[in-house]
């Protein structure tokens, strides 16, 4: 027996675990701060929804962006929610391979937070366009014009990447709660619940003959959502490196945006971690262990994003190439300068906390490092993103960017969008896996008994 | 084989109970059995002699069909309105990889899931079992054994002493 498989206290049993998780669902226990954070939470979507009104009457010059930033808000912001959109697929797909089985205990709302959070990601480049009610034109249908979607370019991959990467998710996501909704729906003693989770669980029973088609279905979707996660975000880096902006054009994008990627969407699932089960009194599942390989997770995504830093100055240095040594500079000492140094000091100074195993396993420590590490991330998207365009080849056509109101409103307005679904979510499904968490206790208890 | 019955069911504590009974059912002379379990048993695939899975068949057939169809698409696109770009190829494979990539994922797990559905019979909202009085601990954590009253040696009295006498903590017959 080693510790490490001793992530859940065995002393609990599968009936408890099972009865407390359904409860939150049935027997709704903390109203009164989902009251609150639900009105909160619809302020600002409601703060979304004004702004884009606005946007969609007045049109994009209500941003503050302009010939030559003309990809400032929409896009940074896109990249950044698609960014932490991708850690819930890794821990639950990646780990799952892995057979890290202490990802049960997180997969469930990190997989939640991944399909909000690419919601919020796909509506930037939509509400972007200028005419968003032309987004159709990204498809190929037989148009009057006699044209097509041009498919040799990122701008057209980007819709394809992105709406597969929902639909993916999604498909995942009901695969692993398909179980978990049939497990509420025998506890369920009001009409209206039994009907919900009657209907939602498709009338799944258990059957031994169904789990071993559904756990072939589950990894198999697990690989092809490890792969998946990759090329999505390298893809939306091709957005920027198959340009020539200096800066932009390099090629070590792709790894460089998918770990910064992995890095911020973990700080967010140790956020939320840390907030549900200290809101829903869940520490016997997502124990102090947890909190420390999350802290682990996060040092180590930490460390190699670092890495891209660095070898992003290495990269621009050694291609000799006056334009992107320019940037560097710019980079460095440029009117954005804050947005580098802000980067840099967000994501890596606190993060060292993380080596010390007492910080990792604080839920405080461990909440502030990673709000520390959002702000980084979202500071580094924006530094991707102006300092290029700010300043490019040509003087004449250097320019600046101030972000506008209409700019702040909509980025917090699309927090409302991600925290209103999620806070509906939490009140209709099993936030942590029921079945695998009572799977992970039986193999622990097992390896007790055998030795 | 018994008139109005869907089969017996037997309750056990744990995982091992249950497959010691199933082997026991089986070496019986049952064969029309299934388990009802909260998680995925090991092991139990294999003494119910379950044929293995197809859903990676299924997920292969997904994934050639999306392939294809990202392919066709973008060259036919790209040969009914031909557009030099700098005279870059008119059809580059480089280019095409992204959207090939995502469409061969997006159909092969599309047909997983459905394909999984499909072969369980899912959506099926009522199903005979369900008529077990036990059979809620299925979700929680009890692990049962069904035999169905379709197999060739299913007598009702004698199938319940032969549950009973594997360790089940309970014993019923499930009406269809």
């Amino acid at each position: 027996m080693s510790e490490q498989s001793d992530i859940l206290p065995t002393r609990q049993s599968m009936g408890g675990i099972t009865d407390q998780l359904t409860r939150i669902p049935l027997r709704f226990p903390a109203d009164r701060r989902w009251v609150i954070a639900m009105s909160v939470a619809s302020a600002l979507l409601l703060l979304l929804m004004v702004s884009v009104v606005e946007l969609f009457t007045r049109g994009v010059g209500i941003w503050g962006i302009n010939i030559p930033v003309n990809w400032a808000f929409a896009i940074h912001n896109y990249v950044w929610w698609l960014g932490i959109g991708h850690a819930g697929t890794l821990i639950s797909a990646l780990l799952l391979l892995t057979g890290s089985e202490w990802r049960n205990s997180l997969n469930r709302f990190a997989e939640t937070m991944t399909l909000f959070a690419v919601v919020c990601a796909g509506i930037y480049p939509i509400l972007h366009l200028g005419r968003p009610w032309y987004v159709y034109w990204m498809f190929p249908y037989p148009a009057t014009m006699g044209v097509w979607p041009q498919f040799r370019s990122p701008l057209e991959w980007d819709i394809w990447a992105v709406l597969t990467y929902l639909t993916v998710s999604l498909a995942f996501w009901y695969t692993g709660l398909i179980p978990d909704l049939a497990a509420a729906r025998d506890r369920a003693t009001r009409r209206g619940w039994q009907i919900f989770f009657g209907v939602t669980a498709l009338g799944w029973r258990g059957s031994a003959r169904h789990w071993q088609r559904w756990q072939q279905t589950y990894r198999l979707t697990a690989g092809l959502a490890v792969p998946l996660v990759v090329s999505v975000h390298s893809e939306v880096s091709l957005l920027f490196a198959a340009g020539q902006i200096p800066g932009w054009h390099s090629t070590i994008f792709p790894p460089y945006f998918v770990l910064g990627a992995a890095f911020s969407g973990f700080a967010v699932v140790s956020i939320i971690a840390v907030s549900l089960r200290s809101w829903f009194g869940l520490k016997n599942l997502v124990t102090d262990d947890h909190l420390d390989l999350l802290g682990m997770v996060l040092l180590a995504t930490g460390l190699m994003t670092g890495y891209g830093y660095v070898f992003e100055v290495f990269d621009a240095l050694y291609s000799g190439d006056a334009h992107e040594i320019q940037t560097l500079a710019d980079r460095f000492a440029g009117a954005y300068a804050w947005t580098y140094w802000g980067a840099v000091v967000f994501n890596f100074i606190p993060l060292q906390a993380l080596w010390l195993r007492n910080v990792r396993r604080s839920g405080w420590m461990l909440l502030l490092i990673s709000a520390s590490v959002v702000v980084g991330m979202w500071l580094e998207r924006y530094m991707i993103l102006v300092t290029s365009l700010y300043r490019d080849f040509l003087v004449s056509s250097w320019s600046h960017f101030t972000p506008s109101f209409w700019d702040w409103s909509t980025y917090f307005g699309t927090i409302g969008l991600f925290l209103v679904p999620f806070l509906i979510a939490i009140r209709l499904v099993p936030m942590i896996s029921i079945f695998e968490s009572k799977e992970l206790l039986h193999e622990e208890k097992e390896e007790q008994q055998h030795g | 084989m018994a008139k109005g019955l869907y089969g017996a069911l037997a309750e056990f504590r744990t995982p091992d109970d249950l497959l010691a009974a199933t082997r026991k059912a089986r070496e019986a002379g049952y064969r029309s059995l299934d388990a009802f379990t909260p998680f995925p048993v090991e092991g139990l695939d294999r003494i119910l002699r379950f044929p293995r899975p197809t859903i990676s068949f299924v997920g292969l057939g997904g994934a050639i069909a999306g392939a294809s169809t990202a392919l066709a698409m973008q060259f036919f696109t790209n040969y009914d309105y031909p557009l030099n770009v700098g005279g870059r190829p008119i059809y580059p494979i480089s280019a095409f990889a992204v959207v090939t990539f995502e469409l061969t994922i997006l159909f092969s797990a599309l047909a997983m899931l459905v394909g999984m559905l499909w072969q369980n019979g899912l959506p099926r909202l009522s199903y005979p079992v369900f008529n077990g009085e036990r059979l809620h601990r299925a979700s929680k954590d009890r692990f049962f054994l069904c035999v169905g009253a379709d197999d060739a040696r299913f007598e009702a009295g004698e199938t319940l002493a032969f549950l009973s006498g594997t360790g089940a903590l309970s014993v019923e017959l499930v009406p269809e």
